[in-house]
């Protein structure tokens, strides 16, 4: 860490542009000139990153890089942060999603978010799911709406565990638990887009290597993106790996190419863990 | 000296700091339970015996001549009768050997001036009773009360006591014969104010402050908390104008309160024409005052939600209305209800506004409506205590028992309504 921040200038200035290939042929989201600052301070500049259909990209880089900046704006959770600004091209499924037109709840519905400590609501189990199904009326009878329960708790692997208390309080879970319980949640809105904002990173080996079994499943269905600070996590589950550099996208590639010849010189001191 | 010897000696000095801390946080518990208690205990001690009434039995002979009236069945010459005269003849009946004027005066103030009243509504009730001897039990006057239960001294040399001598003799002799008695003070919670002090209760005051109470509550709670909800979750932030809102609710919540009245006197009153002394208007003063403290408790509440909270919402796709209503609200409700419980409290207390604004009044009605004239319990506190008779001095301990009553009953509801909206998080 101390490295990083006595030779900050130093790498500021060797991050010309982005190396490897930040662009897909199928992708899900494409972002281009995406630029960040919360007031004064610039967090992102000009990042161009394109996230995979049922794909799962992990974002690695020292803490402060922007990576869970970048990803909030996937999903326009910044819109609620009031300094924050964001400009750049966001397009899902070639849809501008910062168009005037964009209904921000419409689009928080197809972009799913899980949060890096687990958040559930100091609800029953079963209205931690729920709510997000009933509040988009995508349920019209009750035992649908417990289909729905049922099948995002069974999908993210907590249903066998709590079948028998699914009116127990969701915060009386374990915290692996709950972190699943808040992937249930999210998935039971039936997003296009999951963004996790390191999921485990409050878990212990046992709950972190259930969750990440469960990121593969899920990529069959939903495209992930994922930002991470274990670089084994990513090694693990990822298809693609983005490492960010002070705001900057440094370098984007298959995973296994990032991991085992990366281009920059960055990218390899970080993942070689000479700094981060 | 090695480390471990070094803070061995400063364990010593810490662990006394520590002692010496609890013994002054004990020391203050004590020192404050104590207060209470000798607040709750005199008051009692002095209240306690407003909630007897002596009662003293007279002989009656319903005459119909000295009712002045001769057709027994007309309700309204029965109505218009004079009971003054009829009870007058009676204690005189009982007490033949008085003589003189100031004696005989005496002698009719044995008994409540209300009592002919009472004598009047029973025989309207039943005018059967016209003709016949009876024993009817009436309230004593405030007097002979207090020396009942105590309050005057019969060793004071004469001129030192409100009871003379002759009236010992009376109130003596009436004992003998059993007819002087002590029982429950119904009146004290079923009428109201009077000058009379054996006739004077405290319900009048009570309905107005819960009236006044509920009209407060009312208007406050929604307006109170709307304006937290507002300034905490949709204001624009680092606005120069919601920092002035800001500044100004806080400092609304040191004006004196007096400052208040005059403003509702002005405002309500004289502009817009509300009735004057009414729960309403009082209300509304006591609204303008109890709004800072909701407001700021329940913005205090709001901000302490977790934010994780409001995001994990946010991002299965509620709108931020939805978000504040599903999840913050009902999360900050046990905070914002502990401001709310306060600022009632506060505004129960609050006497100086109300003076501003008429409810000082006195008031011998029970009001009925918001609009009625009315007092509330702290006014008629303060308005008993300024009486001279001895008797409203007991009246005034029993009006501060009710409030305090009135006070825990409050709190007790806001503790079991914080209880059902408590969760975990």
């Amino acid at each position: 860490m101390n490295v990083a921040i006595e030779t900050r200038d130093e790498f500021a200035v060797e991050v010309k542009g982005t190396v490897g290939f930040p662009f897909v042929d199928h992708p899900k989201f494409e972002t281009r000139h995406v630029n960040v600052s919360y007031g004064d301070k610039q967090a992102i500049f000009d990042v161009g990153l394109d996230i995979g259909d049922k794909q799962i990209i992990a974002m690695i880089g020292p803490s402060g890089c922007g990576k869970s900046t970048y990803l909030r704006c996937l999903n326009r959770m910044n819109d609620t942060i009031p300094i924050c600004r964001v400009s750049g091209e966001f397009k899902l499924d070639g849809e501008d999603i910062y168009a005037d037109s964009q209904d921000p709840v419409l689009l928080r519905a197809r972009v799913g978010m899980v949060f890096q400590k687990p958040n559930p609501f100091p609800k029953s189990i079963h209205d931690n799911v729920a709510y997000g199904a009933r509040l988009h009326g995508l349920a019209s009878n009750r035992s649908e709406l417990d289909d729905i329960v049922e099948k995002s708790l069974t999908r993210a692997g907590l249903f066998k565990e709590v079948k028998d208390d699914l009116h127990r309080p969701g915060t009386g879970l374990s915290g692996g638990q709950q972190q699943r319980l808040c992937i249930a949640r999210t998935i039971a809105v039936d997003p296009e887009v999951i963004l996790m904002d390191e999921p485990t990173s409050a878990l212990d080996p046992i709950a972190t290597a259930l969750i990440e079994e469960l990121m593969t499943e899920l990529s069959e269905k939903y495209s992930i993106a994922i930002v991470t600070h274990s670089m084994q996590q990513a090694a693990r589950v990822s298809h693609r790996t983005a490492y960010f550099h002070l705001g900057k996208l440094v370098e984007v590639n298959d995973t296994n190419t990032v991991f085992t010849n990366p281009e920059h010189k960055l990218t390899e001191n970080y993942i070689t863990g000479r700094f981060g | 000296m090695k480390n471990t010897d070094i803070i061995r000696a400063s364990l010593k000095r810490r662990y006394a700091k520590e002692r010496r801390f609890r013994f002054y946080g004990f020391a203050s518990i004590v020192v404050s339970v104590l207060f209470l208690l000798v607040l709750i205990v005199s008051i009692s001690l002095k209240g306690y015996p407003a909630f007897q009434q002596t009662y003293i039995k007279v002989d009656i002979t319903v005459d119909p001549v000295t009712l002045g009236i001769s057709n027994t069945y007309d309700k309204n010459a029965l109505f218009n009768a004079n009971y003054a005269k009829l009870m007058r003849t009676s204690l005189q009946a009982m007490f033949p050997e008085v003589a003189g004027r100031k004696q005989k005066r005496a002698l009719k103030q044995l008994v409540s001036r209300f009592a002919a009243y009472d004598l009047r509504d029973r025989v309207v009730d039943n005018p059967d009773l016209i003709g016949t001897r009876q024993s009817f039990w009436f309230v004593a006057k405030d007097d002979i009360d207090v020396f009942m239960k105590g309050g005057i001294n019969r060793n004071l040399p004469e001129s030192d006591r409100r009871i003379k001598d002759f009236q010992l003799e009376w109130i003596d002799q009436l004992e003998r014969g059993g007819r002087l008695e002590k029982r429950f003070n119904r009146t004290f919670f079923t009428s109201g104010d009077s000058r009379e002090p054996e006739q004077a209760g405290i319900k009048g005051a009570l309905k107005g402050s819960v009236l006044t109470m509920l009209v407060t509550l009312l208007l406050s709670f929604p307006i109170g908390v709307a304006a937290a909800i507002y300034l905490e979750e949709f204001a624009p932030q680092n606005n120069r104008w919601v920092d002035i809102i800001e500044i100004n609710i806080n400092n609304l919540a040191a004006v004196p309160s007096i400052v208040f009245g005059l403003l509702g006197l002005a405002v309500f009153i004289s502009f817009f024409g509300v009735p004057r002394s009414a729960p309403l208007v009082g209300g509304l003063v006591l609204t303008l005052m109890t709004l800072p403290t909701i407001i700021i408790a329940s913005r205090a509440a709001i901000k302490s939600v977790p934010p994780s909270i409001r995001e994990a919402a946010l991002a299965v796709g509620a709108s931020k209305v939805q978000t504040t209503f599903h999840h913050v609200v009902p999360l900050a409700m046990p905070g914002i209800l502990t401001g709310t419980i306060i600022g009632m409290a506060q505004a129960l207390g609050e006497t100086a506004p109300l003076l501003m604004i008429g409810m000082v009044a006195f008031v011998a009605d029970i009001p009925q409506t918001i609009t009625d004239p009315s007092t509330v319990l702290p006014v008629q506190i303060y308005l008993w205590s300024d009486s001279p008779e001895r008797a409203f001095m007991e009246r005034t301990s029993a009006a501060i028992m009710v409030l305090l009553a009135f006070l825990v009953i409050m709190n007790f509801i806001a503790v079991l309504l914080r209880k059902k909206f408590e969760r975990r998080w």
